[in-house]
């Protein structure tokens, strides 16, 4: 295994382009005008065979197991992709992996796994969490629902007795009732939460949290290729943060789907940050150095979580997935691991968000590459950075003077200029069937 | 007339009773007299010896800093028997008309209340104040009803002042000519050409490197960016405030830009200084003020509204608010063509002793106001802190945008200097918007009165700050605005009303300051 990423593997099965490109897309927003506008590729609907398939994930549920899928057939999801998306298995899975860098790897490696807050699954985890929860009594607690998304049935609380009625209500319902359908028990079955500890410092931009929202393509999980994109954005909550009230979920929840909902919402605004704004205030703020080891840390979460479930993922060369990633600062300026989205949301707010996604969405069907237009040697599409091949990536190529060197740096340029036009057109071949513009 | 000489003590005198009483003196003094201790302070030399010993310590510095800052801000000399409005601003119809503007402001502001029926300033129930002691950091959190109030004037009220100022010694006996018809401000002051910008600002040159150009993405930090950085530590190190002014010309680092900002505008946060911002704040729980509400719906409308300044709400609202109530503040009439607002107690309209400065600093809000001070929120976060820059910056350029002076910095001569340069650099354009009904400056006044604040992103912002601070000036906001239009001409040629010259330059939030200045001055055949 080679571990200088600049020394790219020649891919082996190299593709053949393909000037006509049949899909199939489930989603009715950002993603099929991209789709759409593509050239030469062809929408086919129901039945028809297709070569590239945006779909959802319950759709990957019901049909991935039963089709049949020719070698440059492409698909959006890993078929367990919920090893990394669903909170109880995401905890299990990075719990797991820190074990395991700490027997390999010493104590001091093992730190640096410590990026998500401390998590219990329930009800399995119950007992667990009553111990450490009387170990730091009047620290604040959230509880999130392992599969739901938008920061749907999530709450906060301090006492345990605000979750006694909670417990019944749920260990309850899942016992009982056979009047609903086999899909709704099994949810409910299967339904657990996990309760974590809830940071009560986040770094606040005047009295206001945020979250940041990051996005990474992972085309492949053995050996790891993943890519980062250089735009993404900070998500401000709407009114003040304060530990008195909360019960307001308006003001804890950063997403934009909760905040949309919040009596002060002016759907204009959009509340949120590009990371270039973000990161420009960081700097101005603590200064370049700290900004920069701030970043390096937010890489280190990206790369850790993806290796804990490196080997669970059923890895497979028709599948790509394109995550988002929420992270959360402190006041000391580290990043947490918050949650990891399969399906992150691709319908824009507005004018700038749609130019974005598009962008992303864009750029994420360059790197999947089905006309055959790239070399596997790239360490840049468009927006996207090649942060993990098989090993790290740095900016520097590899050369007699760099061996060793430990001045290198990390390829990832996340809220830095994302000059993805001029980029493209100096590394594409035109589309088959295109003239070079 | 007095010689350079005498002049010059005159200043230095005037400088030295400023400083007097502050508390730097007292530092200063406190610092020789604990001084003589040390073995190194000799009896025989003993002047030269605590010169040295404040040299050695900063202490130099810090008085240089406070000297520099002075002559900022000096009031212009005049003839010894000159009346101080006469020597602040030398031009009579000037003053007439910065008189009557005043007085139409006040008007406006005295019928809203009267209108409204709230009173100029009323002093809160106890009850009231404690609310808004609590509520102090989360003052956006209201939605006040302020649906009632209207901004007192807009830029464009404004615009329409200045084009109606009439020089009484300007001839206009020749008829109508294409010179006085060209643009829309009717009178002529001496503003600097392209050639005479070229020798202003050498360092903006093609062949002079900068931040917002050399530290482009493509452009290895070698060649200057990694560089300029170091010498940025090191002047912030020397904390030497006339060094971070001329170093500011070539741009100011991220990382640096707030420490470089607050040493060009000394700004020390003495304990005198925050004690000087409770003082205000205590003002503000004590008394409400009717401009208050115009400072609510201003940050309503415009930094709320904005994508990114939306985040800084709360603090615009505490620094406005204590803004307001600021008399420091009217120091700066002393070189201000404009003279404070004076309202006088119920009853007795005209009578001196029941005068009173309204509002307390002297300046009345207008719509978009608050964006002077958005900008500043990206870089300093203690409200103390960034109140002090913001008032040094109000005192020392933004209240040039809304006063009728004939400074060469002042909002008419930008306005004047705007026009001729796209009128000798681009006749074609001005003549053909011209025809079109519509007059360049009616679209470029808006982005010179905010100096660009909430048009241009806000790391393009920062930049062209920075050279208005490294260049003690605001020249450069009309040559941008010119630049701007340059860089359009050719959707402008092709347009054929206002309307639709007005959407061509709607969105300048993707322009880039530095190159458009450059090759405006320096790349351009002229």
């Amino acid at each position: 295994m080679s571990k200088t990423g600049n020394h790219i593997k020649a891919d082996s099965n190299h593709r053949e382009g393909r000037s006509c490109v049949r899909y199939k897309c489930s989603l009715m927003n950002t993603v099929l005008d991209v789709l759409h506008q593509r050239p030469g590729w062809v929408e086919v609907k129901e039945d028809g065979e297709w070569d590239f398939n945006w779909c959802d994930v319950g759709w990957l549920r019901e049909n991935f197991d039963h089709s049949y899928m020719e070698e440059h057939v492409r698909i959006c999801h890993f078929r367990n992709h919920y090893e990394l998306t669903r909170k109880n298995l995401m905890v299990k899975n990075l719990k797991r992996y820190r074990k395991t860098v700490e027997r390999e790897a010493g104590r001091l490696e093992a730190v640096k796994c410590d990026f998500f807050p401390l998590t219990f699954v329930l009800p399995s985890e119950y007992h667990l969490f009553v111990e450490d929860f009387k170990r730091s009594p009047g620290s604040t607690w959230i509880m999130k629902p392992v599969a739901r998304s938008q920061g749907k049935g999530i709450f906060l609380f301090r006492k345990l007795k605000d979750i006694m009625e909670w417990k019944k209500v749920k260990i309850c319902s899942s016992n009982t009732d056979c009047t609903r359908s086999d899909e709704q028990r099994d949810e409910a079955q299967v339904e657990s939460y996990v309760v974590q500890s809830y940071i009560e410092n986040p770094y606040l931009i005047h009295g206001r949290k945020f979250d940041l929202r990051v996005y990474i393509l992972v085309t492949s999980y053995l050996p790891l290729k993943a890519w980062l994109y250089r735009d993404g954005f900070a998500r401000f909550s709407n009114t003040r943060f304060s530990l008195r009230t909360i019960d307001d979920q308006y003001v804890h929840l950063t997403n934009v789907a909760v905040q949309k909902t919040a009596p002060v919402y002016n759907p204009e605004k959009g509340c949120k940050w590009q990371m270039q704004q973000l990161r420009r205030y960081l700097t101005a703020k603590h200064g370049t150095y700290v900004v920069e080891e701030l970043f390096k840390d937010i890489d280190n979460i990206f790369i850790r979580s993806l290796q804990s479930v490196q080997k669970v993922i059923i890895n497979d060369k028709h599948c790509f997935e394109l995550y988002g990633y929420d992270i959360l600062l402190d006041q000391d300026l580290k990043p947490w691991l918050i949650e990891v989205n399969a399906s992150p949301s691709l319908t824009a707010s507005n004018q700038d968000d749609y130019e974005m996604k598009y962008s992303l969405i864009e750029d994420t069907l360059h790197i999947v590459d089905m006309e055959g237009r790239l070399t596997g040697k790239e360490k840049r599409v468009g927006g996207f950075d090649l942060m993990w091949n098989d090993g790290p990536v740095f900016r520097e190529n590899a050369g007699l003077e760099t061996l060793g060197s430990p001045f290198q740096t990390a390829n990832t340029h996340l809220g830095g200029v994302n000059d993805r036009k001029k980029q493209l057109r100096q590394l594409l071949k035109p589309f088959p069937g295109q003239k070079k513009v | 007339m007095m010689n350079e000489g005498s002049e010059l003590s005159v200043t230095i005198a005037q400088i030295v009773q400023r400083l007097k009483g502050t508390h730097l003196h007292s530092q200063l003094e406190k610092q020789a007299k604990e001084c003589l201790h040390r073995p190194e302070i000799r009896l025989e030399s003993i002047k030269e010896d605590v010169r040295k010993f404040l040299r050695a310590t900063g202490w130099e510095r810090k008085l240089q800093n406070a000297v520099y800052r002075e002559l900022h801000i000096l009031p212009p000399s005049g003839h010894p028997e000159a009346p101080l409005e006469h020597t602040k601003e030398p031009l009579a119809y000037m003053r007439k008309a910065q008189a009557s503007w005043e007085k139409r402001i006040l008007k406006s502001l005295n019928s809203m209340c009267t209108e409204l029926g709230v009173p100029l300033a009323r002093k809160r129930p106890v009850l009231e104040q404690k609310e808004l002691t609590s509520k102090w950091n989360e003052m956006g959190a209201d939605e006040p009803d302020l649906s009632k109030f209207r901004p007192v004037y807009a830029p464009k009220d404004f615009l329409e002042v200045l084009i109606n100022l009439k020089n009484p010694n300007h001839d206009h006996s020749d008829g109508l000519t294409a010179r006085s018809h060209w643009g829309l401000i009717p009178i002529s002051l001496s503003v600097r050409d392209v050639p005479q910008l070229r020798e202003a600002y050498p360092e903006l040159s093609l062949s002079c490197s900068q931040l917002g150009i050399d530290d482009h993405a493509h452009v290895p930090p070698d060649l200057f960016e990694s560089e300029h950085i170091r010498i940025g530590k090191k002047v912030v190190d020397e904390q030497d405030s006339a060094a971070a002014q001329q170093y500011s010309r070539q741009g100011s680092p991220t990382g640096l830009r707030a420490q470089l900002w607050a040493l060009i505008l000394n700004i020390t946060n003495d304990p005198e200084d925050v004690a000087h911002y409770e003082q205000l704040k205590a003002a503000v729980i004590h008394h409400d003020l009717l401009v208050d509400n115009l400072i609510y719906k201003d940050v309503k409308l415009t930094a709320s509204n904005d994508d990114y300044y939306f985040v800084f709400e709360d603090v615009l609202y505490q620094v406005l608010l204590c803004f307001s109530r600021d008399t420091a503040v009217l120091e700066h009439f002393s070189y201000n063509s404009a003279t404070p607002p004076k309202s006088y107690i119920q009853g007795k309209t005209g009578e001196e002793e029941f005068a009173v400065v309204y509002p307390p600093n002297g300046v009345i809000p207008f719509h978009g106001f608050s964006m002077y001070v958005a900008p500043l929120c990206f870089l300093y976060n203690e409200p103390c802190k960034l109140y002090s820059v913001f008032r040094e910056m109000y005192v020392r350029y933004f209240f040039r945008l809304h006063s009728i002076s004939s400074s060469p910095s002042g909002i008419v001569s930008l306005c004047l200097q705007f026009e001729r340069l796209l009128q000798i650099h681009l006749p074609q354009l001005f003549f053909h918007l011209q025809e079109i009904m519509a007059q360049p400056l009616r679209i470029a006044f808006k982005w010179m009165v905010r100096a660009f604040s909430g048009y241009l992103s806000t790391d393009q912002l920062l930049l062209l700050w920075d050279r208005i601070l490294g260049y003690d000036s605001l020249e450069l906001v009309a040559v941008l605005a010119a630049a701007v239009f340059a860089f359009r001409a050719e959707n402008l040629m092709e347009v054929t009303s206002l309307a639709s010259a007005e959407a061509v330059l709607a969105d300048l939030s993707t322009l880039k300051v530095m190159p458009l200045l450059q090759i405006f001055l320096f790349a351009n055949v002229i």
